[in-house]
């Protein structure tokens, strides 16, 4: 059964044309999308999310703590997100790396809320003040054993309001914690900001059961893979733990079970990849190399591609938006049809190595790759280009 | 001889979870009778009472009560309580583990909690251990007990977990052991009725690890050392209740204060600023 | 004046336990105000000895026993009054 979608509480809903960062964007579809529960700390450069959130949440109605760390920040939001709210937490990649461990625990109690980091040079202190794409592969793997979130990846302010709403909307229906991965640059960038009525806005409701205390199970998956929810202090006296449990929610410690939930788990995103393809595609059809990209670099390689076509090289343009899943269905159709892919990334390789997986040989794949701190310059991807057509 | 009643307290229970992990002589079902005691004098409203524990044997509390109960990560069950409260201020919030969980992975949540004045209900069962993972030290291991991480006795200075809570901001400290039963459930439904950051620690034998390490017998020893060794002195001085190995106990409750909490706090700050734009608040719909 | 016996009335108690669930900690015959219980001889189906009532008219319904048992496995109830 389709679930209504509803619409934003104006409230929140800053309508009007705005000049804005990527962060003061993403606090504004946090908020935009019913967020009312913060937990973060301070980190660069994504300490301006949670600044805009304390300052607007007391006269929209809801709580901004700053915790004492990361650990408690990643923690906090779902003891609120349990508790009827929609959460969200802040961080940068030092702090992403202490939340990994609540990474886990929030696919495992499948909990649906929106984890941000604002991507920085790493790694370890790294340039707190300048971008970096090296985080990718951790939002994938960080936490330990085996699990699927979603990861999404905005390449402006635009997309950062836009895409937070997306992120809170996917995590209630896959009942997960969405990874909004921005970078320094996006953070940072002032551009004009388009946030629509709140009528316009539409949000996926939190499913919680119908079913009376005593008949809850909280962890028997809906027809979707993903299980309905309660809240704490309704009555329904149900438990929930990181440990491997049953659909009662009890810890039970054997094989089977684990089998039976954590496949779910992984499951839950991956048989349903085909649904959870986000990417703009520019001149794809038909092309010769295709240049795969996602957040920041994904408007610098744009450029890329216009200088190649104005060689008169037949180049297209794929932009992830939601970067994991990896958009493979896509990707395996082209790989017998292009020559090769290029992807520029601000990392040393990290999601082209999934784009390698993928194309399996079939084309060539080119990495342009760097440490960070400034965004590529378009030429060297332009050079990519051509030499893998060579 | 046995009987086809129920025990008083199963309505209480997951009794689809029984037979309990603990082992024989250890103390902490004695604290879950104490606690079942509380709430059924103070006649809380169990829909509304939800249990947080953490990782450890004292953990697992969480998953034996019938109440909406959370089994989080190892340190992080207060942090996570603090979620629940701030979203829903009208959940009576108790976190209920052990003083490795709390003090040594989960100390600083727990200074900053009580600094805050967060208002939550903090059980601490110490039996100077951590258990479940076979007897290592944690900051309350008395010096000079055994440990398997100290297998030559411990040499690091302990927390007094009462003056750690008092000195950080605590509004109700108390400390009790797993004999005094009576206490610890009045105590226990004191605590109940007040606001704010409120810690009970209650000492508690680990016959399996702590005590078979240290030569110390069974649960039933080290009930009885907890009742010929312990003193009440209520209103004592937090800096003067020290644990040493095998001493002297000081129980009794040490902290009772009134002080407006962090939503308190919160809410006649918006209040004094925003003036009559602000809306009180009182949980997230 | 003659001494009448003065009558007392004394709460009394039943004893109840549930033998399988007891691990034999014997928290209940230490601390039983009254000395109304021992273990027994005989072993439940986990090995243990649980408790019996040694001196059941002795019980005062004071449940310090349910409160000490770790395994909720012994409780009392009233039972009219005894003079």
């Amino acid at each position: 059964m389709a679930d209504a979608l509803i619409t934003a509480d104006p409230k929140g809903t800053l309508t009007g044309a705005h000049y804005l960062d990527g962060d003061h964007a993403c606090c504004e579809g946090a908020l935009a999308a019913g967020c009312r529960f913060v937990a973060g700390y301070p980190i660069t450069p994504s300490t301006e999310v949670i600044e805009r959130f304390a300052a607007r949440i007391p006269l929209i109605g809801g709580v901004f703590i700053q915790m004492e760390d990361e650990l408690a920040s990643s923690i906090a939001i779902y003891g609120a997100v349990w508790a009827g709210a929609k959460a969200m937490t802040v961080t940068s990649g030092p702090g992403f790396s202490l939340m990994m461990e609540h990474l886990g625990l929030g696919a495992m109690l499948e909990t649906p809320c929106v984890f941000v980091n604002v991507q920085r040079g790493g790694p370890s202190t790294g340039l707190p003040t300048m971008p970096g794409q090296a985080d990718m592969m951790q939002a994938r793997w960080g936490s330990h054993g085996d699990y699927e979130l979603i990861t999404i990846s905005p390449s402006s302010p635009q997309e950062s309001f836009d895409f937070a709403i997306e992120a809170f909307n996917l995590s209630e229906k896959y009942r997960l914690p969405v990874i909004l991965m921005l970078d320094e640059c996006v953070g940072h960038m002032t551009e004009k900001v388009n946030i629509p009525p709140a009528d316009e806005i539409k949000l996926y409701p939190r499913r919680y059961t119908a079913c009376k205390p005593g008949e809850y199970l909280p962890f028997k998956p809906g027809p979707d893979m993903a299980p309905e929810m309660a809240r704490a202090g309704q009555g329904y006296r149900f438990h929930i733990t990181g440990l491997t449990h049953d659909e009662k929610g009890y810890p039970v410690m054997n094989h089977a079970a684990q089998e039976r939930l954590v496949r779910r788990l992984v499951d839950k995103v991956r048989k349903r990849a085909d649904d959870l393809v986000r990417v703009v595609e520019d001149g794809v059809e038909g092309a010769e190399c295709v240049v795969v990209s996602y957040g920041i670099t994904s408007r610098v390689a744009s450029l890329a591609v216009q200088l190649a076509r104005d060689e008169g090289l037949k180049v297209g343009h794929l932009m992830c938006k939601i970067v994991w899943p990896f958009p493979a269905g896509k990707i395996r159709a082209l790989s017998g049809k292009v020559k090769s892919f290029v992807m520029p990334e601000m990392n040393y390789g990290q999601v082209v190595l999934e784009l390698e997986r993928v194309v399996c040989g079939r084309a060539k794949v080119a990495l342009v790759g760097h440490g960070g701190g400034t965004v590529h310059d378009p030429r060297e991807i332009l050079k990519a280009i051509k030499e893998s057509l060579l | 001889m046995t009987t086809t009643q129920a025990h008083p307290i199963e309505y209480l229970l997951r009794m689809d979870r029984m037979p309990h992990i603990w082992c024989p002589g250890c103390g902490i079902g004695v604290t879950v009778n104490c606690f079942a005691r509380a709430l059924q004098d103070s006649k809380a409203d169990l829909d509304k009472t939800v249990i947080v524990s953490g990782i450890g044997c004292t953990g697992r509390v969480a998953g034996y009560l019938k109440l909406d109960s959370f089994h989080t990560t190892h340190g992080r069950a207060i942090p996570f309580a603090t979620g629940l409260k701030l979203a829903n201020p009208e959940l009576n919030v108790v976190v209920y583990s052990g003083d490795g969980d709390l003090t040594a992975i989960g100390g600083n949540h727990f200074i900053h909690a009580a600094r805050r004045n967060i208002d939550m209900l903090v059980i601490c069962v110490n039996n100077f251990t951590y258990g479940m993972t076979g007897g290592q030290l944690t900051p309350t291991t008395p010096y000079s007990a055994v440990a398997s991480t100290a297998p030559y006795g411990s040499f690091e200075k302990t927390f007094s977990l009462p003056f750690l809570a008092d000195s950080c901001g605590a509004v109700y400290v108390a400390r009790w052991t797993t004999f005094h039963v009576r206490q610890l459930a009045r105590c226990m439904a004191e605590a109940f009725t007040k606001r704010g950051f409120r810690f009970i620690e209650i000492i508690s034998p680990c016959p399996t690890l702590y005590q078979r390490r240290n030569k110390l017998g069974d649960g039933l020893s080290f009930m009885k050392y907890l009742k010929e060794s312990s003193e009440c002195k209520d209103g004592a001085d937090t800096r003067a209740v020290a644990l040493d190995f095998q001493g002297k106990i000081i129980v009794g409750k040490f902290v009772d204060r009134d002080q407006p909490t962090w939503l308190d706090d919160m809410n006649r700050r918006y209040r004094e600023k925003l003036g009559d734009k602000y809306e009180e608040y009182k949980g997230i719909k | 004046m003659t001494d009448k016996p003065v009558s007392v009335k004394r709460a009394r108690g039943k004893v109840h336990i549930l033998d399988d669930r007891c691990k034999g900690c014997a928290f209940c015959v230490e601390f039983c105000p009254v000395k109304a219980l021992a273990l027994s001889l005989e072993f439940n189906k986990k090995g243990y000895h649980p408790p019996q009532a040694v001196k059941p008219d002795a019980c005062t319904n004071c449940n310090l026993c349910s409160m000490y048992c770790p395994e909720f496995a012994i409780w009392s109830t009233k039972i009219g009054d005894k003079e």
